[in-house]
């Protein structure tokens, strides 16, 4: 039995997002009480210090979480649907070892440049991660698109050989650089919001809004996709166009995604998997809920990430996983105990 | 109105799956095609359903050639029950009925309706909120077979509706056999037209209007079962010795082997 109708679940996710979003805006290394927060955010202002740090640093850092979560869960759980595998996720079509490689060659090759190296206000490391996502999706989708479509195995399998030459030269050019350039690397690569701007949360918020009002219109499509391609096709389906659609829908979700905010895991692959578990797997209802649940996991992550170890901060990535993880092992348990 | 393969072949990976196939499916009528593994059933129905394209030939739908209907359309006037649907995900057995009525636009209730009568229809009512994931191999297959009923549940204004069953009972009790054919009896009835795939003779000698025998990827007999059911064509198709006698009771051609 399912455990929630999938309109209670996304009305308790609605109602909960803004709430945690409220309460991340009072944590930090300075403690903000939340009426403070609550009144600066609809506009009559408290003391300059405490606006100034709420609408340049806290606001654009918890919207920025909104956004991306919301993608990378939301974009997760249509690549689940597409490839018909509940443990498949975006990095699966190439996107985030891509982006890995492109942040990578910015941070090695820009080495000294890159603290004040920007292009339009975004740092070259973020444009390196899109555009090295972004193509490494379009080789992977190139590979397995053949005068009879595109073929889901063969993605899977070109997703995976682009996966690995992408991480040998990930690796060839971690061996090439110095001490400080690792660190500047295996920290992105942990997925961090430390560097939000309202620039990026424009950005990101405008790609959120696209993939949102976009996603809506093939739901019932992937649903028909779970039975099969050719089944899809019978439905009534153009399995090709909304294969295409949907693929660069999330590449460019994700590119944007890892270009503003390092590969944050977890969030893409298990999101839409738990919210599975709890109202099943209709599209229609399982994308939205699962884009609100990542918002909503990626903004207590990342409160949680600014006060584990203050004054410093732990990269985002760490604590979606730390966070997600029992939780994702509780549900399996409980529905070992139903089975 | 009919589905219509004029002359076609099918060449697949330099192996000549289908040679010059010519075959009417009338509405209103059940057309059974029967003959031995590998013999080229399964990829005639793809071929008359447009899943794969013909070497040589056409195929025709309706009076129209088939490629000429959008997907959509032809969705509303042609449902396929595959041999095998892999489904991983745990769907309930109303949900999966459900995604039959994704070709029309008749409004949720309407929807909940026609589901709820096409499980009935294939005694799977009771099934209505379990999981597809946990169902046996027959339940699994009724509930298939209702979602491929809700898809051509009402008639359309395009034009006379099919439907294509591979092997639909292969994984079915004596009962539920039996309820199949009645089921795709009343379909033709109602002027739906019926091919399938079976392997058990005798079902097909009892139901088929036209009994298509298939062997190595040509047509070795069809007509009416009576006069395609003979013990030398089972000899030379099968290579099995057999006695056709009579139905006592339908009439029908029977193979005793």
């Amino acid at each position: 039995m399912r455990h929630f109708s999938a309109g209670r679940l996304i009305g308790i996710l609605v109602i909960l997002l803004p709430v945690v979003a409220l309460l991340s805006m009072t944590v930090g290394t300075v403690s903000i009480s939340w009426f403070d927060a609550l009144r600066a955010v609809v506009g009559s202002s408290s003391t300059s210090q405490i606006d100034t740090i709420l609408f340049d640093i806290r606001l654009p850092r918890i919207l920025l979480a909104i956004f991306v979560g919301a993608v990378l869960a939301s974009t997760g759980a249509v690549m689940q649907g597409l490839f018909r595998n509940p443990l498949a996720d975006p990095s699966l079509i190439g996107v985030s070892s891509g982006a890995s490689v492109g942040a990578s060659l910015m941070i090695v090759t820009a080495g000294g440049f890159i603290q004040g190296g920007a292009l339009v206000g975004l740092s070259l490391v973020s444009i390196g991660a899109f555009v090295g996502g972004f193509t490494a999706t379009l080789l992977v989708y190139r590979l397995a698109t053949s005068g009879m479509g595109t073929s889901v195995t063969t993605m899977l399998l070109a997703g995976i050989a682009i996966g690995a030459l992408a991480g040998a030269l990930n690796s060839l050019l971690s061996y090439f650089s110095d001490n400080d350039m690792l660190r500047q690397i295996s920290l992105w690569q942990m997925g961090n919001l430390s560097g939000a701007s309202w620039l990026k949360v424009t950005i990101m918020g405008a790609v959120a809004v696209l993939l949102m009002g976009l996603f809506p219109r093939d739901s019932r499509a992937l649903n028909a996709l779970l039975l099969g391609e050719s089944e899809a096709r019978h439905l009534g389906i153009n399995v090709q166009r909304v294969k295409r659609r949907l693929i660069v829908l999330t590449a460019l979700g994700v590119g944007v995604s890892v270009a503003v905010a390092g590969l944050v895991g977890f969030v893409g692959l298990i999101m839409p998997h738990i919210i599975r578990l709890m109202i099943g797997p209709d599209h229609r209802w399982l994308i939205p809920a699962s884009g609100l649940a990542g918002a909503t996991l990626l903004v207590v992550a990342d409160s949680l990430a600014r006060v584990v170890v203050v004054p410093a901060e732990l990269p985002t990535g760490i604590l979606t996983a730390i966070l997600g993880a029992p939780f994702f092992v509780a549900l399996l348990l409980q529905q070992r105990k139903d089975v | 109105m009919t589905m219509l393969a004029k002359d076609i072949s099918l060449h697949l990976s330099g192996f000549d799956l289908l040679r010059n196939i010519s075959l009417e499916v009338e509405a209103g009528k059940v057309t059974a095609i029967v003959g031995p593994n590998g013999a080229g059933k399964s990829s005639l129905l793809k071929v008359l359903t447009g899943e794969m394209p013909v070497t040589k030939g056409d195929v025709y739908f309706n009076s129209l050639l088939l490629n000429q209907w959008s997907l959509l359309e032809k969705a509303q006037m042609l449902a396929v029950l595959p041999q095998h649907t892999l489904l991983n995900f745990s769907f309930t057995a109303d949900e999966v009925v459900g995604l039959g009525r994704i070709p029309h636009q008749t409004g949720i209730a309407k929807d909940l309706q026609i589901v709820a009568e096409a499980l009935d229809l294939v005694d799977a009512s009771y099934l209505q909120r379990r999981f597809y994931t946990q169902m046996s191999g027959g339940e699994k297959q009724r509930v298939q077979l209702a979602r491929v009923l809700a898809q051509i549940w009402q008639p359309s204004i395009l034009g006379e509706q099919f439907l294509v069953l591979d092997e639909p009972t292969s994984a079915f009790d004596l009962s539920h056999q039996k309820l199949t054919l009645d089921i795709v009896r009343q379909l033709a009835e109602r002027g739906v037209g019926v091919v399938m795939v079976l392997h058990d003779l005798n079902l097909a000698a009892r139901c088929a209007d036209n009994l298509v025998v298939i062997d190595g990827g040509v047509i070795a007999a069809q007509g009416r079962p009576e006069a395609v059911l003979t013990e030398a064509l089972i000899d030379k198709v099968f290579g099995v010795k057999s006695i056709i006698s009579e139905h006592p009771i339908t009439k029908r051609p029977l193979v005793i082997t």
